[in-house]
């Protein structure tokens, strides 16, 4: 198995060899703040693109086929087009506040790729109740919804921003236990300990009923999380035109825009971390050889291949589900999946404690 | 039919019984609102429906004839009330004997400026609070220029009372209740299906009330008629419900040919109604797939789009035009059928079952589906008539308006085909109504498809075409309901009066009603079900 | 697609040789490039539909058209993040102030195609007295789609002759659309409105 951290020691010594100790501190966050957003804006227009491809074959289309090859370069296009696109200055609104909110969303996301686990070795932070901090910064991004539909001094911004105010404190109750429920089964917090964790073995195999469950769960709570459909009431574009981002333009509603496919692909990433073994390979106990060929596929590849199947699933519901209705969408939260939740949460334990596990 | 003119006749002295088709009662003014009552209530006449309300200018006196249908005895007149005065023209209003009068006056109202007593609301309907004139007057010379400053808006509604003493107070009324959240949804909103507007009060995600405007895609169609010659409206009929541009042509031509006393062949017969039923497979396919797109499965309206593209490919061939097909003409059709059209209307009814079962399979049995139109905008089968909710929609309520049955035209009453209704009457109903009319009308075209007599397409009639003085009423049933045409001749090439009475305009006239107390996402629902075509109610 | 395929276009060939005549910088120049290169090939509608032609505008979506293939299926609701608007059917004098107000609603840059022969002159409801003839006093206008409606093939057309304009502008220095554009709002003021 290739290890990312040799590579980064080897800069790492690299640069003390020539540094003081502060100075390599500083050049180093500055190398991983640049890497993180170039990975962040590639993987955002890799996943505009995706989607597109994807919503185009659910819908016997060809999708995106002109700018560049295969229309790769299409959401480059778009992003050239949205950057340099008038911001228009609206009267009789909260500058301040306006101007804040898509910046707290974008940064609620950018905040939560510091923590995944992109390959063996290949993580920026690994501390000890990383899962913790990945649930906490995800949160942010209701307040930037909420402050966007507030201050843009409009009522279809207002009901959006409410509407997602209520999903996602609710939602987040689910994600919250159902981390909680596979956090049991590691035993730790620590993004690096879970993945170790799997290395024999998968969560969603190891925990089988319960994980099982758990990432059901998960999945439709992150697809609500994301103001995706067929929880897109926040956006609901039939009934709110476009909900809280109704008022922004240009590079700030671009914001809004790659927020939404980098915190699908944070869902999708915390979800193959939890059930899927994040960037550990497949491995099946018993199997020595099949193990030891998966090795061989570098660790990355596994990270966000997992991430892109398991986002398939999501935009594969958003293109054919219709879309819930609030009072719905409440009680599926609070009716259905809060008290399974918890009962789930009771059966992992159990199941730990009893050692019925694999 | 005699049973209840004689008993007017009885009941009402002095009112004058014509002897048209659809005989046309004339009353004067002060009696008019006693025999609405009785005609309504009473049991040998029972005029529950109120078709259209035909607004008339006969240069020496304004009027209005009200058309009723009986939904018991299948009955049909008019009644025609009229004021000499010009200058301040008023009429009893019958707004309380059938709730869509209402609308159909406020129209009355805006084209003719007569005032409907004890109307509740006396606001103009399409045209903007400013408008100078009256445009369907025959002396209507006003120019109002096309501005883009915004339209002055109003929070109040006129009403003007009868006092005991004869006199008439214009009282205004406030439209919302002080205080209210007013969301304003429309005219360019992706749910409103074309240019449409309600004012939306709200309490919450909860609807108090929507207040509808319309009139953002008004041409003046009927305006435009009556300086042209008959075979030159005809044209105008693809262009008001672009979904039933078949049927309303159909009527149109039906109307014109009685009043001509034109004979038509039997090949453009079979023709014309083989094209209107196609057209009724490709407007519900556009009809679920909108409306699922409404509900947020986008999916959906590719694959009912798939269907409709077939069938434009049919339609292509012969009409020549994917919309506007400008096909059925006076005495017949256009042109006479492409080679291939049986053949293509084979394969069409070959993949349009398993097509409504793949339907049926990704939307109908989905429980978010499910969840969000069952019991969302219930509408009584009592309501559905007074509001003269006709088509799938009144039909869902358990309301059998289908014209096909109920007026046979054409050679609808040859044929075997199933009138569909269910008793729910909410969205639901409403959308399982339209599927499951889909499989009528390909019933129906496999009865043709095979049996289209040889002959000619189109008999002969005269270059130029005079109708007879007169006035006709017909019925015919558009891919949304029922749709009226009233023609007045006098005797000219043009004429006199062309009103059309459009399905869709009740259908947003019931809007207010059944989306009370429900969420703002059921508004979408309800909207969506209903199927409005936003030109056809503006025309 | 490659330009020489698509030489047919008068107009455009005009404004070409007169923005060739100055010359360009080769910075400027490039990035001009670039920043066409973008908006052109990422032009979103507004959904804007009005009557007959709207649903063609659907069917352009749909799968045998695919207007996605171009990248122009972003159809966005606000107009704050839409790039043209396609109006599709009749404006009537109760709309033309809202047509007006989305325009002036749109971002930076924005173009119009006038899709229809109602929207080019009113059709065959010119005669009407509650139908605007046409859209250019109201907004101005970029291309004109004729047809009663359009074919869907034809909008796709269309667009590709507003994207073919779009390539040709300039950013940075000379400026042409964009002055045609202002010339027409301060001859089209709307009374009330400061933007």
């Amino acid at each position: 198995m290739q290890d990312f951290s040799t590579i980064t020691d080897a800069i790492h010594s690299f640069l003390l060899s020539f540094m003081p100790g502060w100075l390599t501190t500083t050049v180093e966050c500055v190398l991983i703040g640049v890497g993180l957003l170039l990975v962040y804006s590639l993987l955002a227009l890799f996943y505009i693109y995706y989607e597109r491809k994807v919503c185009a074959a659910f819908q016997c289309r060809i999708g995106p086929n002109r700018v560049g090859p295969w229309g790769l370069l299409q959401s480059f296009a778009d992003m050239f087009k949205i950057l340099i696109k008038e911001l228009i200055h609206l009267d009789h609104i909260d500058k301040f506040l306006f101007a804040l909110a898509p910046y707290l969303v974008i940064i609620a996301s950018m905040l939560a790729f510091a923590v995944l686990p992109w390959g063996n070795g290949l993580q920026v932070i690994d501390f000890n109740i990383g899962i913790f901090f990945l649930v906490a910064v995800s949160s942010i991004g209701v307040l930037g919804i909420l402050l966007a539909g507030w201050s843009s001094n409009n009522k279809f911004t207002l009901i959006g921003a409410l509407r997602s105010g209520a999903q996602m404190v609710s939602y987040e109750l689910s994600i919250g236990l159902s981390v909680l429920t596979m956090v049991c089964l590691a035993g730790t917090m620590s993004v690096g300990g879970i993945v170790d964790e799997q290395a024999d073995l998968w969560f969603i195999f190891k925990g089988h009923v319960p994980a099982l469950i758990a990432f059901v769960i998960y999945m439709i709570a992150g697809t609500a999380e994301t103001n995706r459909g067929p929880f897109d009431l926040p956006e609901a574009e039939s009934e709110l035109t476009a909900g809280y981002h109704t008022e922004y333009s240009g590079i700030h509603f671009g914001f809004f825009y790659l927020a939404e496919y980098l915190n699908l692909f944070i869902v999708a990433g915390v979800a193959s971390l939890l059930f899927f073994g994040g960037w550990m390979p497949l491995h099946i106990p018993g199997w020595d050889a099949f193990n030891h060929i998966m090795d061989y596929i570098p660790s990355v590849v596994w990270f966000i291949g997992k991430a892109i199947v398991l986002s398939f699933v999501i935009i594969w519901f958003k293109w054919t589900f219709p879309r819930l209705r609030i009072d719905q969408l409440l009680s599926l939260e609070w009716k259905y999946l809060l008290p399974i939740n918890l009962f789930n949460l009771a059966l992992m334990v159990c199941i730990i404690i009893f050692g019925w596990h694999f | 039919m005699a049973d209840f003119q004689e008993k007017i006749a009885k009941l009402f002295p002095d009112a004058q019984i014509g002897s048209e088709e659809v005989p046309v009662i004339s009353i004067p003014d002060n009696q008019w609102h006693d025999l609405a009552i009785a005609l309504r209530d009473d049991e040998d006449c029972k005029m529950d429906y109120l078709v259209t309300v035909v607004g008339m200018d006969w240069t020496d006196s304004l009027g209005a004839i009200y058309y009723l249908m009986s939904s018991k005895y299948n009955t049909m007149c008019g009644v025609k009330v009229t004021t000499s005065d010009r200058e301040r023209p008023m009429l009893h209003s019958a707004a309380d004997v059938w709730k869509v009068a209402c609308l159909y006056e406020r129209e009355v109202y805006d084209f003719f400026g007569i005032i409907f007593i004890g109307n509740p609301d006396m606001r103009r309907l399409f045209l903007s609070i400013d408008w100078k004139g009256y445009p369907l007057r025959k002396d209507y010379a006003e120019v109002n220029e096309v501005s883009v400053e915004n339209e002055r808006q109003s929070d109040t509604t006129d009403t003007y009372i009868e006092l005991p003493d004869g006199k008439v107070e214009k009282k205004e009324v406030a439209v919302f209740e002080p205080g209210e959240f007013v969301v304003n949804i429309g005219p360019q909103h992706p749910a409103t299906h074309g240019v449409l507007r309600f004012r939306t009060a709200v309490d919450g995600e909860e609807i108090k009330k929507i207040d509808v405007y319309m009139g953002y895609i008004h041409r003046g169609i009927e305006k435009l008629c009556e300086d042209l010659t008959y075979p030159q409206t005809l044209p105008f009929m693809d262009r008001m419900d672009y979904f039933s541009a078949h049927n309303y042509h159909h009527g149109l031509c039906l109307a014109i040919e009685k009043a001509a006393g034109i004979q038509i062949s039997r090949r453009a017969e079979v023709i014309r109604v083989m094209m209107d039923e196609l057209s009724r497979i490709a407007s519900h396919c556009l009809f679920i797939g909108t409306y699922c797109m409404d509900l947020g499965a986008t999916t959906m309206l590719f694959y009912t789009l798939r269907v409709r593209e077939q069938i434009l490919d049919i339609m292509e061939k012969t009409c020549g035009a994917r919309m506007t097909f400008n096909y059925d003409c006076i005495g017949g059709v256009m042109q006479d059928i492409a080679p291939d059209f049986q053949k293509d209307v084979k394969a069409l009814l070959e993949v349009l079952p398993k097509n409504i079962k793949e339907y049926n399979k990704i939307f109908t049995g989905n429980v978010i589906a499910k969840n969000r139109m069952e019991g969302v905008g219930y509408l009584s089968r009592e309501d559905a008539i007074s509001y003269a909710v006709t088509g799938p929609s009144g039909r869902a309520s358990g309301w059998a308006c289908d014209m096909r049955k109920l007026h046979p035209y054409s050679i609808y009453s040859e044929l075997d085909f199933e009138e569909i209704t269910a008793t729910e009457g909410d969205s639901m109903a409403r959308f399982k109504v339209r599927m499951r009319e889909m499989e009528e009308s390909a019933k129906i075209l496999a009865q043709l498809v095979d049996n289209i007599p040889e002959g000619e397409y189109c008999v002969k009639v005269p270059k130029v075409l005079k109708l007879p003085v007169g006035r006709w009423f017909t019925v015919v049933e558009g891919c949304r309901g029922a749709f009226g045409i009233y023609i007045e001749s006098d005797g000219s090439t043009k004429p006199y009066r062309l009103k059309l009475a459009p399905p869709c305009l009740p259908l947003a006239g019931v809007v207010d009603h059944i989306t009370r107390g429900s969420k703002i996402a059921d508004l979408i629902t309800i909207g969506g079900s209903l199927d409005y075509i936003v030109p056809d109610m503006d025309r | 697609m490659p330009y020489e395929a698509f030489k047919d276009n008068e107009y455009i060939e005009k404004l070409v040789q007169q923005l060739k005549e100055n010359g360009t910088n080769v910075i400027v120049g490039s990035l001009d490039k670039l920043i066409n290169w973008g908006r052109s090939n990422s032009l979103w509608p507004l959904t804007f539909a009005t009557s007959c032609c709207g649903i063609e505008f659907v069917s352009l979506g749909a799968a045998r058209f695919d207007m996605a293939r171009f990248g122009w299926e972003v159809a966005r609701a606000s107009p704050r993040q839409a790039d043209f608007i396609m109006v599709a059917g009749t404006i009537v004098n109760r709309m033309a102030p809202v047509l007006r107000r989305l325009y002036d609603q749109l971002a930076e840059p924005k173009y119009v195609i006038a899709c229809g022969s109602c929207a080019i002159s009113g059709g065959p409801f010119r005669k009407s007295y509650h139908v605007a003839r046409g859209i250019e006093d109201i907004v101005p206008v970029d291309v004109y789609v004729p047809g009663c409606p359009p074919r869907p093939e034809a909008m796709i057309y269309g667009i590709m002759q507003l994207s073919r304009k779009i390539k040709v502008e300039k950013f940075f220095g000379g400026v042409n659309r964009q002055e045609k554009q202002r010339e027409f709002l301060t001859t089209h003021p709307v009374e009330g409105v400061e933007d």
